[in-house]
């Protein structure tokens, strides 16, 4: 499940767009700001990882896992930015 | 360990919900420190009654203004120079101080250089936008060569100041960067310069879409974001890329901001070496010093 505190939503869509699964959507309400706060997509595949709620600059998601989860979450590490094995492939 | 398993409890614990929303700008990181900074002290399970905030003027600098707990918010620059203030009155204080880059590398830049190099057991979380954002916009010691600000129309022709690489030079026990847009590392890393008696800077490189962004014609809120992740490189990365790497590789490299843990050491904090020397030069009998009875009066609670 995914709450949002509808009205601390500025819209910045950061949610929507890094949701690592793309469960996210615009919803049609509009909010006190006039804005579209997030939902969960009709047909999602969320799997509670929960980087939308750490993410978000105006803490107004919170996630709570739904009780038989349907994958493992997976934490969203920064990855290193060349891939550790292409490096100093050019060198002949 | 804290109980705490979700945002909305960790709000209701942490947050001064009466102060939200924030005054940040639509797509800003300042939020986003937050609740980094709430997610390590809840994992290191701190008493808040023993943890006092302090930062300067700025954006980043209304942080503490959001925490429930005891906070400082003083004059532009001079966030450093008022916990070492708390620091003095009370060392068993956790001091975590909120500072942008204006305040901590511009006007506050030498109580910065001081504090780091007599080692002062405090955790400075230093918000990064390349700019100063509250007042408008104006160049900052740390906007890249380029950039534009309203007092650089044309471009910034200044070497950027790069205050990891300062407070690592001066001995700092802790010092890392990271940016706002991967969780796990940074909170490890809050929690970590907490924990760390001594004085610790962690940086975070933080969009402002209002003030930087928006001039620098860097794109929509999610675009800024973005060029985050890809000017950025793990120190792991850098190091790697440099002695293994080929020549384009490390060109690339070269050009990227890095962002990783760069120094971790264990070294003599200045509350505790001072204490020392005052307990050598009263001889081990009773002492009078308010430090030494602040102390003794916590430790008796
Ligand atoms: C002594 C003094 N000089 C100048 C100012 C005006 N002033 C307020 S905030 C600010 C810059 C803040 O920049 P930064 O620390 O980077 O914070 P940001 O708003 O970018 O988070 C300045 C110059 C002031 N308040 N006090
Ligand atoms: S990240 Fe937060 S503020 Fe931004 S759109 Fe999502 S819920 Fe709203
Ligand atoms: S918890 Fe993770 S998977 Fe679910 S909506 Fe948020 S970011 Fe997407
Ligand atoms: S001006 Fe920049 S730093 Fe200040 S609140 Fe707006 S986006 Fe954030
Ligand atoms: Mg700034």
């Amino acid at each position: 499940m995914i709450l949002i505190n509808e009205d601390w939503c500025k819209g910045c869509q950061i949610c929507i767009t890094r949701c690592p699964v793309d469960a996210l959507e615009e919803s049609d309400k509009l909010n006190r700001r006039g804005v579209r706060p997030p939902k969960l997509k009709e047909n999602n595949r969320c799997n509670f990882c929960r980087l939308c709620e750490l993410l978000c600059p105006d803490l107004a998601i919170t996630v709570i896992p739904d009780e038989e989860t349907k994958e493992k979450p997976k934490k969203t590490l920064r990855p290193p930015i060349v891939s550790v094995r292409s490096i100093g492939r050019n060198i002949k | 360990m804290g109980e705490i398993k979700t945002a909305g409890e960790l709000n209701k614990k942490y947050l001064r919900e009466g102060m939200w929303p924030t005054i940040f700008c639509n797509g800003c990181g300042n939020g986003v420190v937050l609740e980094y900074t709430f997610w390590a002290l809840e994992e290191l399970g701190l008493d808040m009654d023993k943890v006092a905030f302090a930062s300067g003027i700025g954006c980043s600098s209304r942080l503490p203004g959001y925490i429930n707990a005891d906070g400082l918010h003083t004059t532009h620059g001079r966030a450093i120079a008022f916990a070492t203030g708390l620091k003095a009155a009370n060392p068993d204080l956790t001091v975590i101080i909120f500072t942008g880059d204006g305040d901590c590398a511009g006007i506050g830049g030498n109580h910065f250089i001081h504090a780091a190099r007599r080692n002062i057991d405090m955790t400075v979380i230093m918000i990064n936008n390349f700019i100063y954002g509250m007042t408008g916009g104006q160049l900052a010691p740390t906007t890249p060569i380029g950039g534009i600000a309203t007092t650089a129309p044309y471009g910034n022709i200044e070497h950027p100041f790069d205050l990891c690489v300062v407070a690592k030079a001066l001995g700092a026990s802790y010092v890392a960067r990271w940016t706002v847009s991967h969780p796990y590392q940074p909170i490890k890393s809050i929690k970590e310069g907490i924990q760390k008696k001594g004085f610790s800077y962690i940086e975070f490189l933080a969009p402002c879409p209002t003030a930087y962004g928006r001039r620098n014609k860097l794109g929509d809120i999610q675009r800024l974001w973005e060029w985050y992740d890809k000017n950025t490189i793990l120190i792991e990365d850098y190091e790697r890329i440099m002695k293994y790497g080929d020549e384009k590789e490390k060109e690339r490299a070269k050009k990227m901001i890095q962002i990783g843990v760069f120094q971790d050491v264990e070294k003599p904090e200045f509350f505790t070496e001072y204490q020392k020397l005052v307990e050598r030069l009263q001889g081990n009998t009773i002492t009078k010093t308010s430090s030494v009875k602040s102390k003794k009066m916590v430790v008796k609670k």
